[in-house]
């Protein structure tokens, strides 16, 4: 192996951004360019060995020691990651298939409400025999049994409609999201199944089944300490294997019928595609992936009630998608970063930003304008608050110049 | 029983106004699908839009002290017109900016730019807002007339204001049925809806019957959203969200791109969504309530889609190959 500049610029590049985080670990800019390594990894021109390589070691150990030094850093990966996968199971239904799903928070509000309903005493409420919370133990059979219902779900949602034309299937899914929000909202009675709009806490985490483990090595750290790792290495774990199954689902015969459909759904039809039956098995994996992260969420948040399942997610995350490219892994996993990293670290950056030069008390004087008392400017001005003009503002600019994203799926030749 | 009955004329009031209500909002999304064949998303932030203009006409009236010195019905008028200019005008600015440079890409390019419309348009009128009144929920100042009630006998009482807005919509949709059926221009946006390509030899210019459709549809919106202000007072910049996406299940449900069609099923869903707010609790024993309506409305549109896509007057459609 000959090791050249590129290779030379890439591993400088990590170890650089990482130190500058290490110095400086309340930046959040330290740690986008940290978050950029990826990215530069991704695009430099080496081998695909060393590319795998270089990744392993930023995702497996620099990041979690990063997060040893803040912790805030570990819990934007595990977001970064939850939303990796949303954006992956939705890039399967509108990137490959071409199918839009408006309302795909609902498979994601189903998998977390799964653990939740279980995983709590709140199944107590209408089954009898207190066999409730479930020990942490069926926290991953639950997560297996999630997959099974979200695709379950997502292939009854698709079976009315998918004989009819894609606007109204937009409309239906958007629908069907908020039915699910407004039942999760109300099944507060006559029987409480969900408690409603109180939510549901708490909610158990996953077994902590290799603490032995860490004591025979002399570690000795409080569940606390530790839950933000494993947090972060299952979610790791999820995103590993949704990318690993997007891969090969976009390959294989189904990948290949998938993309016929999306192009020209009757000529796919005569060439003997089983077009219903393919869209179906489209929706199904999706909402699969979508359901399966929804008990990570559930089990890392302790807490949660409807407001997490708004149309706004749904929206936010075919935003990720599109901005990365219909159709294009890379591009589903490089949008859902930076948006949520806009949404997570920028805005709310921004926000913290006017909120401290709204308390500085500075007067500007501007000419012509007179003066501007910087306390005087509203709350309402706070950037975290306009994630909805962001988001529109992606995808209007995004359909207008560039509605293949930006990193649209490679063409490859036969 | 006894109670169920004597609700019942106030259900089919209730009933009648949101049908009314839906039929107005349900117009624009099937003018614009019948021209351009794609869901217009951010219509429910065009009739947003009215109910503002509205009330900020009403709120710089009051203020002024013109409530005492103009006739309510002058007030009436000037802001129901208002709100319709200014939707008009805001579907067709949409139109040029978010929805032309789109044409001839795929559907799912333009329905995607249409959400994103949507999302822009909520937060740009809360920032308006914002900045202009320092808070984005905004209430109707009231009329006094509006608040009085008509005895219609048979213990049957009406307010004023549902009455208007049952006279004003029936006024604007027959105004509309001949427009469309009987004028020129009217003819136009039908050839339009049928053939494009045909209409465009005929010498008719395509894009400004477009832009016309888009007019009249947000007018339609725009009148909507000030009757919904001055009949339920509150309004935010998020509170399209819900009778938009009915209205839209009202176009299908008569048939999308059916310009009768959206006024029954406006009127269809208006009353299901009114019975079912009133009788549900009624007719379950109270273990589900008033909270199901909304859940109703999308039954209602799935099980359409099974059972009559094309709506119950019959869809459109552009025959193949157009």
């Amino acid at each position: 192996m000959k090791v050249g500049l590129a290779h030379l610029g890439v591993v400088t590049y990590v170890i650089a951004s990482a130190a500058l985080v290490f110095a400086f670990p309340q930046s959040v800019l330290a740690f986008l360019f940290f978050e950029a390594s990826l990215l530069v990894i991704y695009y430099a021109t080496i081998e695909r060995n060393t590319k795998v390589c270089l990744s392993a070691l930023v995702l497996l150990v620099l990041l979690p020691l990063l997060g040893s030094v803040n912790g805030y850093f570990l819990e934007i990966a595990i977001q970064v990651a939850i939303f990796v996968t949303l954006a992956l199971g939705l890039n399967i239904v509108v990137g490959f298939v071409g199918l839009l799903n408006l309302g795909f928070v609902a498979f994601y509000a189903i998998g977390a409400y799964l653990w939740a309903i279980f995983g709590s005493p709140q199944a107590n409420q209408f089954l009898p025999g207190n066999l409730f919370p479930l020990a942490s133990g069926w926290f991953f059979p639950f997560l297996i049994l999630s997959v099974g219902v979200g695709a379950f779900t997502g292939a009854l949602l698709g079976l009315p409609v998918l004989r009819l034309r894609g606007d109204y299937l937009a409309v239906v899914t958007l629908g069907f999201a908020e039915v699910v929000r407004a039942l999760v909202n109300n099944f507060d009675r006559p029987i409480n199944i969900t408690n409603g709009p109180k939510g549901i806490t708490p909610i158990e985490k996953p077994p902590l089944f290799f603490q032995p483990l860490l004591e025979f090595f002399g570690l000795k750290a409080e569940p606390s300490v530790i839950y933000p790792f494993y947090f972060y290495f299952i979610a790791l774990l999820i995103v590993m294997l949704t990318v690993l199954i997007s891969r090969r689902l976009e390959d294989s015969r189904i990948g290949r019928a998938w993309k016929a459909i999306r192009e020209d759904e009757i000529a796919a039809a005569a060439m003997g595609i089983p077009v219903v039956r393919m869209k179906l098995l489209g929706l199904a994996v999706g909402a699969s992936f979508a359901s399966a992260v929804g008990v990570l969420f559930a089990a890392k948040q302790v807490f949660i009630n409807p407001e997490s399942f708004t149309f706004m997610e749904s929206i936010g995350v075919l935003a990720m998608v599109i901005l990365g490219g219909m159709g294009s892994i890379p591009g589903a996993i490089l949008g859902a970063t930076g948006v949520t990293i806009l949404n997570l670290q920028l805005l709310k950056g921004l926000s913290l930003w006017l909120n401290s030069v709204r308390q500085s008390g500075i007067v500007l004087s501007i000419p012509l304008l007179g003066n501007l008392d910087l306390s005087q400017i509203p709350a309402q001005f706070e950037p975290a608050k306009y994630e909805r003009m962001v988001f529109g503002l992606i995808l209007i600019l995004m359909m207008a110049f560039r509605p293949q994203g930006v990193l649209p799926p490679r063409k490859r030749g036969h | 029983m006894e109670l169920a009955l004597d609700i019942l004329p106030q259900v089919l009031v209730d009933g009648i106004v949101l049908g009314f209500m839906y039929a107005l909002i349900a117009l624009g999304y099937t003018m614009v699908y019948g021209v351009l064949e794609f869901i217009n998303f951010a219509h429910s932030e065009i009739f947003v839009l009215g109910a503002f203009v509205g009330v900020e006409i009403l709120l710089l009236l009051e203020s002024g002290g013109h409530f005492a010195t103009l006739h309510t019905a002058f007030v009436l008028l000037l802001v129901i017109l208002s709100g319709m200019l200014a939707s008009g005008l805001a579907a067709m600015a949409l139109e040029r900016v978010a929805y032309r440079p789109l044409q001839g890409s795929p559907r799912l390019v333009a329905l995607i730019s249409a959400i994103g419309a949507s999302f822009f348009l909520q937060d740009a009128l809360r920032f308006f807002e914002s900045l202009w009144r320092n808070t984005f929920y905004l209430t109707y100042p009231t009329l006094d007339v509006l608040d009085k009630t008509v005895p219609l006998g048979f213990n049957v009482v009406v307010p004023v204001k549902s009455l208007l807005v049952i006279v004003t919509a029936l006024a604007t949709l027959a105004a509309l049925y001949l427009f469309v059926n009987r004028t020129k221009l009217g003819t136009a946006i039908r050839a339009v809806a049928q053939d494009p390509d045909t209409a465009s030899l005929m010498g008719i210019p395509v894009n400004r019957v477009i832009a016309l459709t888009f007019f009249v549809g947000g007018a339609m919106g725009g009148l909507a959203g000030v009757l919904f202000g001055l009949h339920y007072s509150l309004v935010n910049p998020y509170s399209g969200f819900f009778p938009g996406l009915k209205a839209f299940t009202a176009a299908v449900l008569g048939g999308i791109g059916n310009i009768p069609g959206a006024m029954l099923g406006g009127m269809v869903l208006g009353m299901l969504e009114a019975f079912a707010a009133s009788y549900l609790s009624i007719l379950t024993g109270g273990h589900f309530g008033a909270e199901y309506k909304d859940v109703f409305a999308f039954i209602v549109l799935i099980l359409i889609l099974i059972f009559r896509p094309k709506g119950l007057l019959g869809e459109k459609v552009r025959e193949e190959g157009a």
